[in-house]
């Protein structure tokens, strides 16, 4: 009998823990409120599905426990019982699929006036790259990178000469604007995670990979790796400031550029690089 | 195989096929220490992983230490932290579920289940252990390395794990991790190619593939699918073993760590993660077809009702076993393979939800109209449902790619699958000791140490894992030795952290218990006699209990029904044998299995 008892706790423990619960998703301060619907949908679905196949358990539990003399029926199986089961599951699970599936669709559907703005991980610091007047990126590559170009920027790209170049500091984004996140790594995984923003993406040496998405709150967020890139992951953090349209600009200013930043230096590093260089054009 | 009914007389036509002399055992050593009798190995597996277990068990004591007082232990650095999770993963995953599962109860269960002799391979049978016991020590020996055991997380995840910033990278953890998983999977192959083998060439007469216990079906599926699955770990494991030690490129990119640039070039990290997880994925169904095929088993005979749906079962664990193929990449989502596979891999994986489904509904209307007896199996069986279905829920989050997104590598994940594929399948393993320990040793375990051991370990094992999806949900990372306090969280953890980690303590001192039940019951258990649960498959029908070499004295068993006549209409008792002769008593419910040939 105190199975029953214990199966009952913990359905209506679980909800209880659920409803006061004062540990839940940070507020969102991104375009991404879908995926937080789709979340909520799944917590019904799955909450009713918990708590009615526990309960049932427990009432058979109570109701069909041996008693002095009692037999079980035997029936070995019921083909309607069991199609309607199985029905009502496919459509259940259909009704998450198919929100879910749509709202993926918009993930990976970059905007086009989204602009590009480069994250660049490494063992255990978060660098920054945002394009310059000409509005791109210039080519990089982690055979470039080196003490005085610690983003692999390729010196030979004129694109890439007024790329703003934030080292180990802080990322100013613009309100209300679609940004791609293109994300590098120089060293081995990480992940890209403001748990704000809701979306996340791996870093992977070797390849761009991407997310997209719209702040939509100023403020100061935390910026966490979330994938296990060696002893220093649990401390490899920084911050993201989403900037109102006003203070943006005049923070961009301040940042250096690439070209600006190898200067003093250009012919020291040139020589080092140019014949691999000259050999990719 | 021909299916054999009784003749109108009640006889049954003798075998032709004449039975195969063992190989017997004429001294000490060969009896106990290099056996080939499939039940010696299945204790010998069973004792090896429930030892490294332990070790997996304390090692999960530490880091809860760590996770729910940080700062309080000097020793735990974050370097032991990563050496800590990491060998406590593998540990579990590998070197305990499966070799327990597969090695342990496969080589116990299957000749005694199907009604063979031994298995069919008895020789490569007993190498399967010895190798096996060789990649734990090799693996033990990590330990003592310089340079501590890897601390790379479980999933071994290239270009780090091989790199200097993490512990075992440069020195010989990782090493030692490799040779350990490819000499696991040499072993494992021989095991497991027996069992695939006898299920399928060792059945005793009248055993058609609808008759066998849904035991036999989960553990043979399992282990069909173990063999597809490993090769797949076991080339990644090798090519690693490349990158690391001949500096080929198969999983490294270009990079350059900590300001140098190191000679690999062209490789793709996330090639390895398609083979980790190809394996990875199957892996998790090779842990829990055998747990579901064991706990139906439990129910059935302790609910003294045929389970419900038997073909429905078999075919719901084939149907598993095969779409379990084609889902691994819903471990990667964010691992920046390209997004439109999000489409296909988070259809294929709610897909398998209903099948999934199926089995629980069925186990749950098993109950229903049974006649249960609420053993120590049944409690625990009871105990895996809960925590299966709960796991199985927050399952439907992670495999729906977008709602995944914002839960991935949070301890979100960290609780479901220690809910799925920790706790639901140890349940079923805590359960299956209960109910088989009696036909092992002939002695009943003690039942109040069993109750005791219960109590604590279902209601504490979800008071850890219920309440760190939570944690999840706020946001903290898991592999965090320490996540502070940092502004997005709606609530401080640390007070639910150290609650978890005092519910792990005392659930880990309450396997103390079990085990010693183990030993005490060993000598001072009350007698099992041969049937004591009056169940109906084969192996409570042997002669002796313990059942000797050979399992069955002069003749082998002729079976004549299906695992699951409980509580027939009109029967004198409340079950029949697979192997007993008399003609069925209702024909009004006709066995499913017998109306159909084979």
């Amino acid at each position: 009998m105190a199975i029953v008892l214990a199966l009952v706790l913990v359905v209506v423990g679980s909800i209880v823990f659920h409803m006061l619960s004062p540990w839940w998703w940070t507020p969102i301060a991104s375009n991404w409120s879908y995926i937080d619907h789709t979340l909520v949908i799944t917590f019904w679905i799955t909450g009713v599905v918990f708590a009615a196949v526990v309960l049932f358990m427990a009432y058979c539990v109570y109701r069909f426990r041996h008693k002095e003399g009692a037999k079980a029926a035997y029936e070995p199986e019921s083909k309607r019982l069991e199609t309607w089961l199985t029905v009502v599951t496919a459509v259940g699970v259909a009704a998450m699929l198919a929100p879910g599936l749509y709202v993926w669709g918009q993930f990976v559907t970059v905007p086009k006036d989204a602009t590009e703005v480069e994250v660049v991980a490494q063992q255990w610091q978060w660098n920054y790259r945002l394009p310059g007047e000409d509005g791109r990126l210039g080519k990089t590559d982690n055979r470039l990178v080196s003490f005085e170009n610690p983003l692999g920027i390729d010196p030979d790209d004129p694109a890439g000469q007024d790329d703003v170049v934030l080292e180990a500091a802080d990322l100013h984004l613009p309100i209300g604007k679609p940004v791609k996140m293109m994300l590098r790594s120089i060293d081995v995984l990480h992940d890209f995670y403001v748990p704000e923003f809701r979306a996340k993406m791996d870093m992977v040496p070797g390849m761009v990979t991407y997310f997209w998405f719209t702040p939509t709150k100023t403020g100061t967020f935390e910026v966490l790796c979330a994938e296990l890139c060696g002893v220093g992951h649990g401390f490899m953090r920084g911050y993201v400031m989403i900037d109102t349209e006003e203070n943006y600009p005049s923070w961009l200013e301040e940042q250096p550029t690439f070209a600006e930043l190898s200067a003093p230096r250009q012919v020291g590093s040139a020589e080092t690089v140019e014949p691999e260089g000259a050999g990719a054009q | 195989m021909v299916d054999v009914t009784p003749q109108s007389d009640g006889t049954v036509p003798p075998a032709e096929v004449p039975d195969v002399e063992l190989y017997h055992p004429r001294s000490w050593w060969t009896t106990y220490v290099f056996s080939q009798d499939a039940k010696v190995i299945a204790i010998q597996y069973s004792g090896t992983a429930i030892a490294i277990g332990l070790v997996a068990l304390v090692l999960s004591w530490l880091m809860r230490l760590q996770l729910g007082f940080p700062g309080t232990f000097d020793f735990i650095t974050p370097e032991a932290y990563y050496q800590f999770i990491t060998m406590h993963g593998m540990i579990m995953v590998i070197y305990l579920l499966t070799a327990l599962f597969l090695g342990g109860f496969g080589n116990y269960l299957i000749p005694l289940m199907v009604g063979a002799r031994d298995m069919v391979f008895p020789y490569v049978n007993m190498l399967s252990y010895w190798i096996y016991l060789v990649a734990v020590l090799v693996l033990v020996v990590s330990f003592f390395a310089p340079g501590g055991p890897t601390g790379a997380g479980w999933t071994l995840y290239p270009p780090q794990a091989i790199l200097g910033g993490t512990p075992g990278g440069q020195s010989w953890g990782i090493i030692l991790m490799l040779v350990s998983l490819i000499l696991f999977i040499i072993g494992f192959t021989m095991g497991g190619l027996n069992y695939v083998v006898t299920v399928l060439q060792g059945r005793a007469r009248g055993m058609t593939l609808m008759r066998m216990p849904l035991t036999i079906w989960g553990i043979f599926t399992a282990t069909v699918m173990a063999l597809l699955a490993f090769p797949a770990l076991f080339v990644a494991c090798v090519m690693m073993l490349f990158d690391r030690v001949l500096g080929t490129s198969f999983f490294m990119p270009a990079l350059v760590e900590m300001g140098e640039q190191l000679s690999y070039g062209g490789g793709s990290p996330i090639l390895f993660q398609h083979l980790f997880w190809f394996f990875g994925h199957p892996e998790v169904y090779i842990v829990a077809l055998p747990a579901f095929g064991i706990v139906s088993d439990l129910i059935s005979t302790h609910a003294r009702k045929n389970i419900f749906g038997y073909r429905m079962m078999v075919w719901a664990i084939v149907i598993i076993g095969a779409l379990s193929f084609v889902v691994w990449a819903h471990h990667m989502y964010v691992s920046g393979m390209h997004p439109w596979f999000g489409f296909f891999f988070a259809t294929t994986t709610l897909i398998i939800a209903v099948p999934t489904a199926i089995k629980v509904y069925n186990w749950v209307l098993t109950l229903w109209r049974g006649d249960i007896h609420l053993t120590l199996p049944m409690l625990f069986a009871l105990a895996f449902i809960v925590t299966f279905v709960n796991g199985g829920l927050t399952g439907l989050f992670l495999g729906n790619v977008v709602v995944d997104v914002p839960l991935s590598d949070t301890m979100f994940v960290v609780a479901h699958f220690h809910m799925v594929m920790g706790v639901a399948p140890i349940m079923v393993i805590f359960g299956a000791i209960y109910h088989w320990y009696p036909k092992i040793t002939g002695k009943m375990l003690n039942e109040a140490m069993g109750q005791f051991h219960f109590w604590i370990t279902f209601l504490g094992a979800y008071a850890i894992f219920f309440p760190m999806h939570y944690v999840g949900l706020v946001g903290v990372p898991r592999r965090y030795p320490e996540i502070g306090e940092p502004a997005f969280m709606t609530a401080p953890v640390d007070n639910l952290n150290a609650f978890i980690t005092i519910a792990a303590l005392v659930v880990g001192f309450a396997q103390m218990v079990f085990l010693f039940n183990l030993f005490w019951s060993l000598r001072f258990g009350r007698d099992a006699g041969g049937n004591p649960w009056r169940a109906t498959t084969l192996e409570w029908q042997t002669p002796t209990t313990p059942p000797p070499h050979g399992n069955w004295g002069d003749k082998l068993p002729v079976v004549y029904r299906w695992a699951y006549d409980y509580s027939v209409p009109g029967a004198p008792e409340d079950f029949i044998a697979q192997n007993d002769p008399r003609p069925q008593h209702s024909a009004a419910h006709p066995d499913p299995s017998a109306a159909r040939p084979a």
